[in-house]
């Protein structure tokens, strides 16, 4: 028998991330605490960056996911703390991301997601959203994104 | 429940990150490289988001019903509480890394200890906020190197940069009665703290990059009372235009 707040859960945690989309929220780790209070259900998502456009996004996705999957009386809260590092994305994330194209975000050396090559530069410490990085591959000599460490 | 201070001090700081946040998208296609475009407007995004928590955090603790957008829409220039530092112009590419090196040096000494705080909701901002500033600064400090130890031109540029916003460095270290009463409270932070690691990290910068404050400059004071250059009211005129014609526009 699966409890409502792991039901509601698994929903909120397959709303894939509207700039990622083979990302979902849980896979990067943003479905901090699902819990009946009172009677009723809350979710607590936790944004990546302060300003990224992606959470406000994500957040309704989850509202809508949750209230169609039978949870209309959900309520969807943001919690800052503790903020949201790159260690809570999931290996099988990290792996989706690689396959993907953009490099995952891993403490030591980065590596090619196209080639394997681990010869790539920096090319800007900003990219395209505020998670990522661009780089280059020295090896296959393709540009690609990497994700920040965070 | 509602506690005037604190909302008095997270809008100061929020007020802070959405000024230079709304600087820093000026240069949104106009930047140098396209690199430095995007870093400018990442930038800008961080600063955004952390005004955004700020200015919310400040309407629930006033208690009053404002929300983010009556904060950052719904007052005139002499309600904004932000350093006059951050309302400064652009000017060129320089200045506007000088600025934010100097910005940046702040930030990444504030919210660590803001993180600390007694009050929730301001430690948990920090606790995001610290990250962000700590990338900011790394980016700011190197390009203020990259400059002032670069070309004749670069140097001469950065210098004239430091020359024109240094006076307003001084106000980032001055306290004020709601900044004391929080800080004795564990509440805030108190900003005479930073003055220390603040010129460490600042002299080390500008040393690296061969660039040196102007000698004898006064410090300019008045942004967290409302008293503002010129340069805030022609921003806001901008910013706020929207909401101003058309009052709880929504797209």
């Amino acid at each position: 028998m699966v409890s409502r707040a792991e039901e509601a859960r698994r929903l909120a945690e397959a709303v894939p991330d509207p700039e990622i989309p083979v990302l979902t929220a849980g896979d990067l780790g943003l479905v901090r605490e699902v819990a009946e209070e009172g009677g009723r259900l809350v979710v607590r998502l936790t944004p990546t960056y302060s300003g990224c456009p992606a959470s406000e996004a994500i957040r309704r996705d989850v509202e809508a996911a949750l209230a169609g999957g039978g949870f209309a009386d959900a309520v969807v809260e943001t919690c800052l703390a503790p903020a949201w590092t790159t260690d809570w994305m999931s290996e099988e994330g990290k792996a989706k991301l690689a396959a993907y194209g953009i490099a995952p975000p891993t403490r030591g050396a980065a590596t090619c997601p196209h080639c394997g090559g681990a010869a790539v530069e920096e090319l800007s410490r900003f990219g395209s959203t505020p998670c990522k990085a661009l780089w280059r591959c020295l090896g296959c000599r393709e540009p690609f994104e990497r994700f920040k460490c965070l | 429940m509602a506690d005037a201070l604190t909302a008095a001090y997270a809008l100061r700081l929020g007020d802070d990150a959405l000024i230079l946040s709304h600087r820093l998208s000026e240069w949104v296609g106009h930047g140098p490289e396209l690199e430095e475009d995007i870093a400018l407007a990442n930038t800008a995004l961080d600063l955004l988001g952390q005004a955004r928590l700020l200015l919310s955090h400040a309407g629930d603790r006033e208690g009053a019903g404002r929300d983010e957008d009556a904060l950052a829409y719904g007052r005139d220039v002499l309600d904004f509480s932000n350093l006059l530092l951050v309302e400064q112009p652009n000017g060129d590419f320089a200045q506007t890394m000088v600025r934010q090196f100097l910005f940046d040096a702040y930030a990444i000494e504030l919210w660590p200890r803001l993180s600390a705080s007694c009050d929730e909701g301001l430690a948990g901002i920090a606790g995001k906020a610290v990250k962000e500033a700590a990338y900011h600064v790394e980016q700011s400090s190197a390009w203020v190197v990259r400059m002032g130890d670069g070309t004749k031109e670069s140097h001469a540029r950065a210098q004239a940069g430091l020359d024109a916003l240094w006076p307003y460095a001084g106000e980032i270290f001055e306290s004020d009665r709601v900044e004391t009463a929080l800080a004795e409270k564990g509440v805030a932070v108190a900003s005479s703290e930073l003055r220390a690691p603040w010129h460490a990290r600042v002299e080390a910068v500008l040393h690296e990059a061969g660039l040196t404050p102007p000698k004898g400059a006064g410090v300019r004071l008045g942004g967290r009372q409302g008293r503002h250059s010129e340069h805030l009211g022609r921003m806001l005129a901008e910013f706020q235009f929207m909401q101003r014609a058309y009052p709880g526009a929504e797209w």
